[in-house]
């Protein structure tokens, strides 16, 4: 009681502030952690591909390439919401698989077939989340093996169906999906349809998990026994995040066929590919960390990679090397960073010094003991 | 007096090994009575080999498989360490019998090393077993596209004669991969190494506050489950009699080994299982392959049968509520009875 410097914790305690310090500062330490750093990382990859090739620079090109990376964004949105629930969705790929071939058999060339086979479309996406979900959650089968079966289920079914062959064309409305954008833009020339459709689902990612669902979700996965006993129906929540990952997939399918064209191995890898991306923006495999844009920056980021290596004439067997080192190197940053927010906390439990003073010393301010909170959910802050 | 009835009835419980035996007799069952509608005799001698070399492979990359999600971790590298195995021993064997054990030798130490790589990385750098291995996976591909166009290395008669020599039904392979099965098996069951595999696998932190090194079991684990797979890249030379950069990936062995892990009752977290339900996994996985090439079904519809397969065999056990005790100590020990009775 003596101290005349600290401020005695009994009492009447100062509120916690909101915030400790202004947005910039706020800014800079979001971009420490693993979720910001990834943004950091694609602006780092942009610079060396601009300077590699000045002419990607220009914004024709750049938002062109925002389309082309456009479906393993959403890819990788869906996978967040899967991942950061603490599971894993392996069969991503065969369900972008499936939608294709799908698309292509029953559209054809009738262009009143295209709204229908739509909508059957995310009907059936719906229902491989759902089963994905439900077998996962009600009968208990860890969902490594049961996206496992369903990637081989469906992937066997639609080879089979088709033969292994490309099989139809859909009618060039339902192409221009993937293909298509807005022409006569100024500066850009042209917005594509997929980052448009980018756009959207992003924004609509980031709203749900500032909801409930997305706040029990991240919850769950950090912790399912607390997030049970707080009340939340896990089945039900995991099974939508499994419905929304695969609806992911739908969307990435249908974009898909405007690029790649009707093929039964355009899905292949994809689920690695999300995974990869997922992980590369700082999201931890098991559950409760990491904010969903910086899963779709996990993309760009991969992707960006892959368009230096191109200009650079690296030979393209090589790219699976550069993309395996580069995703431990990644990791083992990222765990670093993690763990490097969380380690002064342990230290100084009870502080409540830098709460009240946002200033104190350089040294101590980017990891000081508030940091984990917002580490967190650092994005969404 | 407690200690001999609580043993009574455990013993009536059944634990998830027998489970998959269960299932195994089962499948072994209804593939006897549909190869029969087909005319055809299950259980020939022909047909027994046919099986049990299908088993020879799998069951080499499962049992490391198993050790590695014992310890907590996944191995995702294993199609191409076995692939680079197959190479590597190929190239150095070059056809002459006097460098056979030049090849195998080098083979499974450039194995040893990728898995030593994997379990510090896993260890050291804190970098998820999935991550790890899926990443040294990609790293083995490059390298592997990069500098093997086709086929390469050929494997001299002698050795090639593993491959092709049984002993009744029995391939002399799958013998050998047996042979390694028991010896990961008393390593699980008799050393301190197995002991701390299990116990760092079932919760790392309560096995560092215990006093257990916790890098030893997951580094050891990595190692010897690359070197297995290197173990299946020469099984496949001695059948091939060529190296091969696709081997490993076009079957898909590092999900199917996992698949087959999983349904032998391990669980996938890690701390929990045993390397005899792997095999009995991998059974199911041959019995149920040979069954669908006598109904001669379509090579992608079993494919089908197969996902399907592993999630009903999957749920019928997962269900069982896993904070049980765990598997390795489910029977009293002398010790375990003697302090009850001290009691």
């Amino acid at each position: 009681m003596s101290a005349p410097t600290v401020v005695p914790v009994s009492g009447a305690r100062p509120p916690i502030p909101e915030h400790r310090g202004g947005p910039g500062r706020r800014l800079v330490e979001a971009l420490q952690t693993p979720g910001g750093g990834v943004f950091v990382l694609a602006a780092l990859l942009l610079v060396a591909v601009v300077v590699a090739n000045p002419s990607f620079g220009e914004p024709g090109s750049l938002i062109r390439f925002v389309g082309r990376t456009a479906p393993i964004a959403i890819a990788a949105m869906g996978q967040y919401f899967v991942i950061v629930s603490g599971e894993f969705d392996l069969s991503m790929g065969a369900v972008i698989t499936a939608q294709v071939v799908m698309a292509g058999n029953l559209i054809g060339q009738d262009d009143g077939k295209v709204v229908p086979v739509l909508l059957l479309m995310i009907g059936l996406g719906v229902l491989i989340g759902l089963v994905n979900g439900l077998l996962t959650t009600l009968l208990k089968v860890p969902s490594f093996i049961v996206t496992l079966g369903t990637m081989l289920a469906l992937s066997g079914l639609v080879l089979y169906l088709t033969g292994g062959a490309a099989t139809g064309n859909p009618a060039d409305s339902f192409r221009n999906i993937g293909r298509g954008g807005i022409q006569g833009v100024p500066v850009l020339e042209v917005i594509p349809y997929p980052a448009l459709i980018l756009l959207v689902l992003a924004v609509g990612a980031v709203v749900l998990m500032r909801r409930p669902f997305g706040r029990t979700l991240i919850a769950a996965g950090d912790n399912p026994e607390a997030a049970r006993l707080a009340g939340t129906t896990l089945w039900w929540l995991k099974t939508r995040a499994f419905v929304l990952s695969s609806l992911s997939a739908t969307v990435a399918g249908i974009i898909l066929v405007g690029y790649a064209g009707v093929h039964p191995s355009v899905g292949r890898g994809y689920e690695f590919t999300a995974i990869t991306a997922v992980v590369l923006g700082g999201v931890v495999l098991g559950g409760g960390r990491g904010w969903v844009l910086s899963a779709a920056a996990g993309a760009f980021a991969l992707e960006l990679l892959f368009s230096l290596l191109n200009f650079l004439g690296v030979e393209s067997t090589w790219r699976d090397t550069v993309q395996g080192v580069i995703i431990i190197a990644a990791v083992a940053v990222a765990g670093r960073a993690w763990s490097a927010g969380r380690r002064p906390a342990s230290r100084s439990p009870a502080g409540p010094d830098p709460a009240t003073s946002p200033a104190t010393s350089p040294a101590t301010s980017p990891a000081s003991p508030g940091t984990p909170v917002p580490g967190t959910t650092q994005g969404e802050s | 007096m407690s200690a001999v009835e609580q043993g009574g009835r455990r013993s009536v419980t059944l634990t998830s090994t027998g489970i998959v035996y269960l299932v195994l007799v089962f499948v072994v069952v209804l593939a006897a009575i549909l190869t029969a509608t087909q005319g055809r005799n299950f259980f020939s001698t022909g047909n027994l080999t046919t099986i049990l070399t299908g088993t020879g492979v799998l069951g080499f990359i499962a049992v490391g498989q198993t050790l590695v999600i014992l310890a907590g971790s996944l191995d995702l590298s294993v199609p191409y360490v076995t692939s680079l195995s197959s190479l590597v021993a190929g190239g150095i064997m070059a056809g002459q019998s006097s460098n056979v054990l030049a090849g195998v030798v080098a083979a499974l130490a450039v194995c040893a090393v990728i898995g030593l790589v994997n379990g510090l990385v896993v260890t050291l750098l804190d970098v998820h077993g999935f991550i790890a291995t899926l990443g040294m996976g990609l790293i083995i591909s490059g390298y592997l596209a990069t500098n093997y166009k086709g086929s390469h290395g050929e494997a001299p008669r002698s050795f090639r004669l593993i491959g092709a020599t049984r002993i009744g039904p029995v391939p002399i392979s799958v013998l050998i991969m047996l042979g390694c099965a028991v010896l990961v098996i008393l390593m699980l069951r008799r050393t301190r190494l197995g002991m701390h595999l299990y116990a760092v696998g079932g919760n790392r932190e309560v096995a560092r506050m215990s006093g257990v090194r916790t890098t030893t079991p997951v580094v050891a684990a990595h190692l010897l489950s690359s070197v297995l797979a290197g173990m299946a890249g020469l099984l496949l030379l001695s059948r091939l009699s060529v190296g091969s950069p696709t081997i490993g990936s076009q079957g898909g062995y590092d999900l199917m080994s996992i698949a087959a892990v999983v349904l032998g009752g391990t669980l996938l977290a890690g701390g929990k299982g045993n390397v005899l339900g792997t095999l009995g996994g991998v059974a199911i996985f041959a019995v149920l392959d040979n069954l669908m090439s006598v109904m001669s079904l379509n090579a992608f519809l079993k494919d089908a049968v197969r996902g399907l397969v592993i999630v009903a065999a999957v749920a019928v056990y997962a269900r069982r509520d896993t904070h049980r005790r765990l598997a390795r100590f489910e029977r009293p020990s002398v010790t375990d009875r003697v302090l009850e009775e001290a009691r």
